[in-house]
């Protein structure tokens, strides 16, 4: 019940062009102005305060800014939508997946090899930005809601969803390109993989929450064994109630 | 400041397979042995245990067991034209750097080479005539026999509780096993693994095709194995979590709880972690080497292990660019076709079709490294004629599945939108419905295709990384176009419901995505110091008391995935320095 209320109280500020972003901006102001007097009191606890109805992110980000978080969130649930087979991207965590993979090694760039001299290169010789994953993600959501902008006069998060069909068809076949010279490719690749991380991670790491992404295909998860299933189970379906790793653990 | 060490017999760089062998079999010979492994120690019972050796972020998406290229990589490019750039990330192969190497993570198939590898350029010059070999193959004999070697095919396999059906036993071809595989001296050490459904449906059409299916050898226990050594294998658990993990049922054949906890209880032996090589030292004379220098990453402080005897263990990519950045032997030069060292590189190619069958479950997350059946048609039956088809090599088909777990399969009709509900809808309907038909294929070695010292890109220890210039020729796509004809035959004969059909490929190589960890050449063996860095015994032609042991030795690559001649090759080598190099220290061949 809660969170459906939470939904509609989002759907209902986005009616009215203003959302939780707009709010924490505004509180941030005001906060900072009132600092002073009000010591003690955090933004997140007044926006609870004076906006319950506003949903806060789940969990709090790591590294999404502000503006990062609606993209993300928007875009999760644009490409996740709720349906018969799954709940929304947001509600599997998968936004969740993503800001915590950006804040932590894998996104500052871990195990990748990030000396100069920078060259473009020929497609086969993969990835050669001078960019960690987090910059990398930084810097093509700006992009594209620069794009956005260009093209519909809002960020991609408050645009309609045809129009958001539109902007992830043409970052996925190149055909949108970024006025920044960040190449779109490289940047749909990431953003793409990382949802599909998301969805198909163990929970331990944030999305896949319920391990509803894998019940929507009906992967067993960490199963112990499938000696004896092999035969027992040989074309016929089998049982799909998925084991995570904190489950076993 | 360099801390020179007391010598030793030996020195061994890098402990996966061979590494792990030939510290045990020289341990048990007598001798002192250090072996240096720049990973870091893990154990099945510590780490690669449940639950949380079953995570594919971890360990597939994330490369926990593997090369960390933030340390050190190589530079690409397709061709001498084209600029070298750093392999950022991995991708395209998957070395691994832990205690047990790439054979933690390996999936365990073990084939055996055949003559028809080691005898290439004779066989097909003696079949097809001089000419019809293109210039720029530089393909060669080997100098070894399948007859020399079958006693440690026969070792390696007994060792790494290779279940399988032998095919040829003594000449006498046997009904379900590989027709066309060399003479063996007796039967798999295990049966074969149960078979998946998938794989069971490939074999009745492979069969129904005219071919000859059998389940593929595999380095996967299909019952509880003690090895001649005593080292306890449990039964395969078909979990699925087989390539890129490591095995919490021991049940895969691995080096780290086989060979080298043997090696570990001698006292002549010492294994030291995160102990980086970065040289080999020669003698002034340059007819020796006299031992090696390496780095404790865990301090950056640096060390001279002096040994009698060096052997190169580490993935074959490293033992390559040792011998480079060490001065061993004269680099490989494409232009004038002249030294040895970096020539010969070799990879893998492939095609792929995916089967959609409604309401048929599969249950992909049911499988193990060797539970696909596999046909060889096309490799190692000579009877096949290459001739109309215009290449050289060949390729094996494989029915199944490969590391089906969700982030990185999830199988969808040709056009179904990459996002959204009916994305979703058909990712629901089609993961379990599915299978996959494989072709792995050899690819020659061609004069154009080698590694050398990257002019620009350095290491973290201020040392140039090595270069590998590689594409496909003419000679690779042919066949791929033949074996995706293949797949493609075989696929619609069993009626999908849907069919991702193969297609050969035509793009140029590229880093990105994996395609196979079955990295060769570079340190070749061969006949003579001409045209090879080795003789038969991997000894170096330049410095008799080096030997290189791996991949990199071989002069090209088959269709077959390369870990039972290099365990083959490493139980070789450890016979030929233990009875006969340790008596009269020399070169073992003569010039």
């Amino acid at each position: 019940m809660k969170e459906q209320r939470e939904d509609q109280g989002k759907d209902q500020a986005k009616d009215q062009g203003f959302d939780r972003r707009d709010f924490l901006k505004t509180a941030f102001v005001g906060g900072a102005a009132a600092a002073g007097g009000t010591a003690g009191i955090t933004t997140p606890e007044i926006a609870q305060a004076q906006h319950p109805a506003v949903p806060a992110a789940a969990a709090g980000y790591a590294f999404l800014n502000l503006d990062e978080a609606a993209f993300v969130e928007a875009l999760v649930d644009h490409m996740i939508p709720a349906d018969e087979i799954s709940p929304k991207g947001t509600d599997l965590g998968v936004n969740i997946y993503i800001d915590r993979a950006l804040a932590g090694a894998w996104g500052k760039g871990e195990r990748l090899y990030m000396q100069g001299p920078w060259k473009l290169g020929a497609p086969s010789q993969g990835y050669q930005l001078p960019l960690t994953p987090a910059q990398l993600y930084r810097a093509g959501i700006e992009a594209t809601n620069a794009h956005c902008r260009k093209a519909y006069g809002k960020t991609f998060d408050r645009i309609e969803e045809a129009q958001r069909q539109q902007v992830l068809i043409g970052l996925s076949t190149g055909k949108i390109a970024f006025d920044s010279g960040l190449p779109v490719r490289v940047f749909w690749t990431t953003l793409y993989q990382t949802v599909i991380e998301g969805m198909y991670s163990d929970p331990i790491y944030g999305g896949n929450r319920n391990k509803a992404g894998w019940a929507i295909i009906g992967f067993p998860g960490v199963i112990a064994v499938h000696r004896d299933d092999v035969e027992k189970y040989r074309g016929k379906p089998f049982p799909n109630k998925p084991v995570g790793i904190a489950d076993m653990s | 400041m360099v801390t020179k060490l007391k010598e030793v017999d030996v020195v061994i760089v890098g402990l996966g397979w061979t590494g792990g062998i030939l510290a045990k079999e020289l341990t048990e010979a007598g001798l002192k042995v250090v072996a240096l492994e720049r990973g870091a120690q893990r154990t099945s019972e510590n780490d690669y245990s449940l639950p949380n050796i079953r995570d594919e972020l971890r360990y597939v998406v994330r490369h926990d067991l593997m090369q960390n290229t933030a340390r050190d990589t190589i530079t690409v490019r397709n061709n001498p034209q084209q600029e070298s750039l750093p392999m950022r990330r991995l991708g395209s192969f998957l070395p691994g750097e832990v205690v047990g190497g790439s054979g933690v993570h390996w999936s365990g198939h073990t084939w055996r080479w055949t003559d028809m590898e080691f005898k290439i350029r004779s066989n097909y010059e003696e079949r097809y005539g001089r000419k019809s070999l293109p210039d720029d193959m530089t393909i060669q004999d080997w100098g070894i026999s399948y007859a020399e070697l079958e006693p440690y095919y026969d070792k390696f396999e007994y060792t790494a509780a290779v279940s399988g059906k032998a095919g040829n036993i003594g000449g006498q071809i046997r009904a379900g096993g590989n027709p066309f595989e060399a003479p063996r001296a007796r039967d798999y050490p295990l049966p074969p693994l149960t078979p998946i459904l998938a794989s069971e449906m490939f074999t009745n059409a492979a069969r129904d095709a005219g071919y000859h299916p059998f389940p593929r050898p595999s380095a996967n226990a299909s019952q509880p194995y003690t090895n001649p050594d005593g080292s306890k294998f449990g039964g395969c658990q078909y979990c699925g979590y087989c390539q890129r993990f490591g095995c919490e049922a021991n049940a895969k054949g691995s080096p780290h709880m086989t060979v080298i906890p043997i090696a570990m209880r001698s006292p002549n032996f010492e294994l030291r972690t995160n102990s980086w090589v970065t040289k080999v030292l020669k003698d002034s004379d340059g007819k020796r080497v006299t031992g090696v220098t390496y780095t404790n990453v865990l301090n950056g402080e640096e060390f001279e292990q002096p040994a009698t005897i060096v052997l190169l263990c580490a993935y074959a990519i490293n033992n390559v660019h040792l011998m480079l950045l060490s001065g061993i032997g004269t680099p490989y030069d494409p232009v004038a076709q002249n030294g040895v060292i970096g020539k010969n590189y070799c990879y893998q190619t492939g095609a792929g079709a995916t089967l959609f069958f409604e309401g048929k479950y599969f249950n992909p997350f049911m499988n193990a490294g060797g539970s696909n059946a596999t046909i060889d048609d096309f490799n190692s039956n000579w009877a096949f004629d290459r001739a109309p088809h215009d290449f050289v090599g060949g390729y094996v088909v494989a029915g199944g599945f490969n590391t089906p777990l969700p982030i990185g399969y999830r199988p969808v009709p040709s056009g179904t939108p990459q996002w959204g509900s009916e994305w979703k809808r058909a990712t629901a309907k089609w993961y379990q419905t599915a299978m996959v038909i494989n072709a792995s294929g050899s690819v020659m070695a061609n004069r154009y295709n080698c590694y050398d010292l990257d002019p620009t890109y350095r290491n973290a220890f201020g040392q140039p990384l090595m270069r590998m210039t590689f594409d496909y020729k003419d000679n690779e796509h042919k066949m791929g176009g033949h074996a995706a004809q293949t797949i493609n035959t075989i696929a619609k004969s069993m009626n999908p419901t849907r069919l991702n059909p193969a297609s050969a490929r035509t793009d140029p190589w590229t880093v990105v995505p994996y395609q196979s960890t079955h990295n060769t050449g570079g340190t070749i063996m061969g006949t003579n110091p001409r045209d090879s860095a080795l003789n038969k015994y991997l000894q170096s032609w330049d410095c008799h008391n080096l030997f290189v042991i791996g991949a990199n030795v071989f002069p090209h690559n088959s269709a077959y995935n390369p870990t039972g001649p290099v365990g083959a090759l490493a139980y070789w080598t450890a016979d030929a320095i233990k009875n006969r190099y340790l008596k009269n220290p020399g070169p073992l061949v003569q010039a």
